[in-house]
């Protein structure tokens, strides 16, 4: 059946109108529903760093959590000086964007939490490659700005059974009691060591077998990401 | 237009021609193992059974409802433009599945990345619009969007189901695999969870189908 | 340069295309059955996925992506259109494909003749798609990051198709049981190669 190029044309019109308006009107409805999804993912990751587990919470209690755990944030640049206070908006800050721009534009969020056994522990964003990807985490330290109270990654796109293997417990709780600096104090962080870490070494994981790149990208990414921090440690750290 | 006026009467919803339509891809005209379509997206998913479950309903949904809509606009749609309609029409329907899917499905979404929307490119999709949607009516296009698209879950889940025994020692998350056994020094395949493995599953599915259904063996 | 060198290998043999992400199957599977289409095929992908992938970034990056209206004018900054990416690509990769075939039929007929054939099915071969997405959710930085991958990703298809088709072309002197005859073989074939292909995991360079 033959149609006119005019028929043919208000056809396509027709229907890239009908096609566009009705997936608007869905991702307008579901926008909300997927940005609380990756909040709560992101309050779970902040949360499992300084080692509460909330795999068993449903979604509203994570905010409750939440709440409970993390009694402040901040944000500052990377020579120490507090850029943020509004936890609302330190919370919303992307490492993503942030790691893109320039150094001294960075602003740097810091999130307290208040630990069940009275401690208080600084949680840390961090973001970094992969193999394939971007990798990112969050690692909190105690108040002495060098112990390691615990730390979680997660990645998009690493091999299964391999690089992936990074957002599982065992590869994070490595690093729990672990420090980053070393003896004179100096800025050392962790070294992700290929073919298992001496049970001593305080700076040292064992790295993931077969996934050589993925390890290298998450040792990176904790050095780059505390170094930022530096100036910010020096300055608490003398007051 | 003929035939949809010389086969007005009413048709029973479930006749057998329809059920015929439901049941013969799950076995014979299975889209995976005898008509090879859309191994494309899937495969990548099958590590674990859930993604795999999941996977399997997003792609008999849009099946279904492709070959709905498409049957529906069968007689409107120019000829010339026949393909970009189809592709659009899919695309569309992926796009609402992937939001969905990210709104309430958040975990198995994130796990089933890219290959959501690689559902738009499925050959099974193309492959059912072209071959049946175009020249047959809104419902039995409907039902054969649903077969196709559980005889592709079908293999999908088998497969899915021994790399996640085998691979993990789980199904759908649950350890089944007694730790006696471990003690006794048995291990998890490591080999299972690799993507080779998902091809070699398959060949062997495929064997089996067809040592049973000899009129499928190639000469 | 030397990341763009280590993407470009890693593309061709770790990540390939069709042994780890089984992207392209149906057309690979439907022609692997002589050196000769296979060859003919892995061109024309790798010459489509070149060209659809950096125009597919671009889309993404200037048009969908959250915020990236904005240089459009400020007021578009929070405008998030990533939604409508998929039926975007997939219409870039269609509108492309049609032109590709146009030009390439004006000026240089013979190899019309030796690809024409093949152009169409590409449209719907799932690792040019699967390329465009890939780009979209590992973020690359840069068009001549994109564009490597999409080379190396065509590269890595070519060689596995035509691999298959030449060991397939043996295979019919074999004494291959009845049940796993064609299709069967062809499954296990590619498992097998896969297999082989993840000795280059490790390779860093």
């Amino acid at each position: 059946m033959e149609h006119s190029n005019k028929y043919i044309f208000i056809y396509s019109v027709i229907l890239v109108v009908v096609v566009a308006i009705s997936l608007t009107v869905v991702a307008v409805q579901l926008k909300p529903a997927q940005e609380d999804n990756i909040r709560i993912e992101k309050m779970q990751n902040i949360l499992a760093s300084v080692n509460v587990s909330t795999a068993d919470v449903a979604k509203k209690q994570v905010i409750d959590l939440y709440n409970k755990y993390i009694t402040n944030s901040q944000a500052v640049n990377t020579k120490g000086e507090v850029v943020e206070t509004d936890p609302a908006k330190v919370f919303a800050i992307d490492m993503a964007s942030e790691i893109k721009k320039p150094l001294e534009n960075q602003m740097l969020p810091i999130f307290t939490a208040s630990l069940d056994d009275g401690e208080t522990a600084y949680v840390f964003p961090l973001r970094g490659k992969g193999l394939w990807g971007p990798v990112w985490g969050y690692l909190s330290l105690k108040t002495d700005y060098n112990t390691i109270v615990g730390a979680t990654f997660d990645h998009k796109g690493e091999t299964p059974g391999l690089g992936a293997e990074i957002n599982q417990e065992w590869f994070s709780s490595e690093f729990r009691g672990k420090t980053i600096n070393d003896n004179n104090g100096n800025f050392t962080s962790i070294k992700i060591i290929k073919g298992g870490a001496k049970p001593d070494d305080p700076h040292g994981v064992d790295a993931i077998s077969g996934g050589t790149i993925t390890s290298h990208g998450v040792e990176k990414m904790i050095y780059d990401n505390l170094e930022s921090y530096q100036e910010y440690f020096k300055k608490v750290k003398n007051q | 237009m003929s035939d949809t006026k010389t086969k007005a009467e009413k048709e029973p919803m479930f006749s057998p021609k329809i059920l015929k339509l439901l049941k013969s891809p799950l076995n014979i005209e299975n889209p995976i193992t005898v008509q090879v379509l859309g191994i494309c997206s899937a495969l990548a998913v099958t590590v674990q059974m859930k993604p795999a479950i999941v996977m399997a309903l997003s792609v008999t949904i849009v099946t279904a409802f492709s070959n709905l809509i498409i049957s529906a606009l069968r007689n409107t749609i120019p000829a010339r433009i026949r393909i970009i309609v189809q592709l659009v029409v899919v695309a569309a329907l992926v796009i609402i599945v992937d939001q969905v899917l990210k709104a309430y499905m958040y975990d198995v979404s994130k796990k089933l990345s890219v290959f959501v929307g690689l559902i738009i490119t499925n050959c099974i999709l193309m492959g059912r619009l072209e071959a049946f949607a175009m020249g047959n009516k809104p419902w039995p296009s409907f039902v054969d969007g649903i077969g196709n698209g559980l005889g592709y879950g079908l293999i999908l889940v088998t497969v899915g189901f021994f790399r996640e025994l085998l691979g993990s020692g789980k199904i759908l998350g649950f350890a089944v695999v007694p730790k006696a056994f471990y003690e006794f020094g048995y291990a998890n395949n490591g080999l299972m969870i690799l993507p080779p493995m998902a091809l070699i599953t398959i060949g062997v599915i495929i064997w089996v189908q067809r040592t049973k259904s000899p009129e499928l063996q190639e000469k | 340069m030397e990341n763009l060198f280590n993407l470009f290998v890693r593309s061709i043999f770790i990540d390939n295309m069709i042994f780890a992400y089984f992207l392209g199957m149906c057309s690979f599977l439907a022609v692997s059955k002589t050196v000769k289409t296979s060859v003919g095929l892995g061109i024309a992908v790798t010459f489509v996925l070149i060209v659809t992938a950096p125009v597919n970034w671009l889309v993404d990056t200037y048009l969908l992506k959250p915020g990236a209206l904005a240089w459009l004018s400020p007021d578009f900054a929070d405008l998030d259109l990533s939604y409508l990416s998929f039926m975007i690509f997939i219409a870039v990769i269609a509108a492309i494909v049609q032109l590709v075939e146009m030009v390439v039929e004006k000026f240089s007929p013979a190899l019309y003749n030796a690809l024409g054939i093949f152009l169409p099915l590409i449209a719907v071969n799932c690792a040019i798609l699967g390329v465009a997405l890939f780009v979209q959710e590992r973020d690359y930085h840069t068009i001549s990051e994109v564009t490597v991958y999409a080379a190396g990703s065509g590269i890595g298809w070519f060689l596995a198709i035509a691999s298959l088709a030449a060991i397939r072309e043996k295979i019919t002197y074999s004494n291959v049981p009845k049940p796993l005859r064609g299709l069967g073989i062809s499954f296990i074939l590619t498992g097998l190669m896969a297999i082989a292909f993840m000795s280059f995991m490790g390779i860093k360079i």
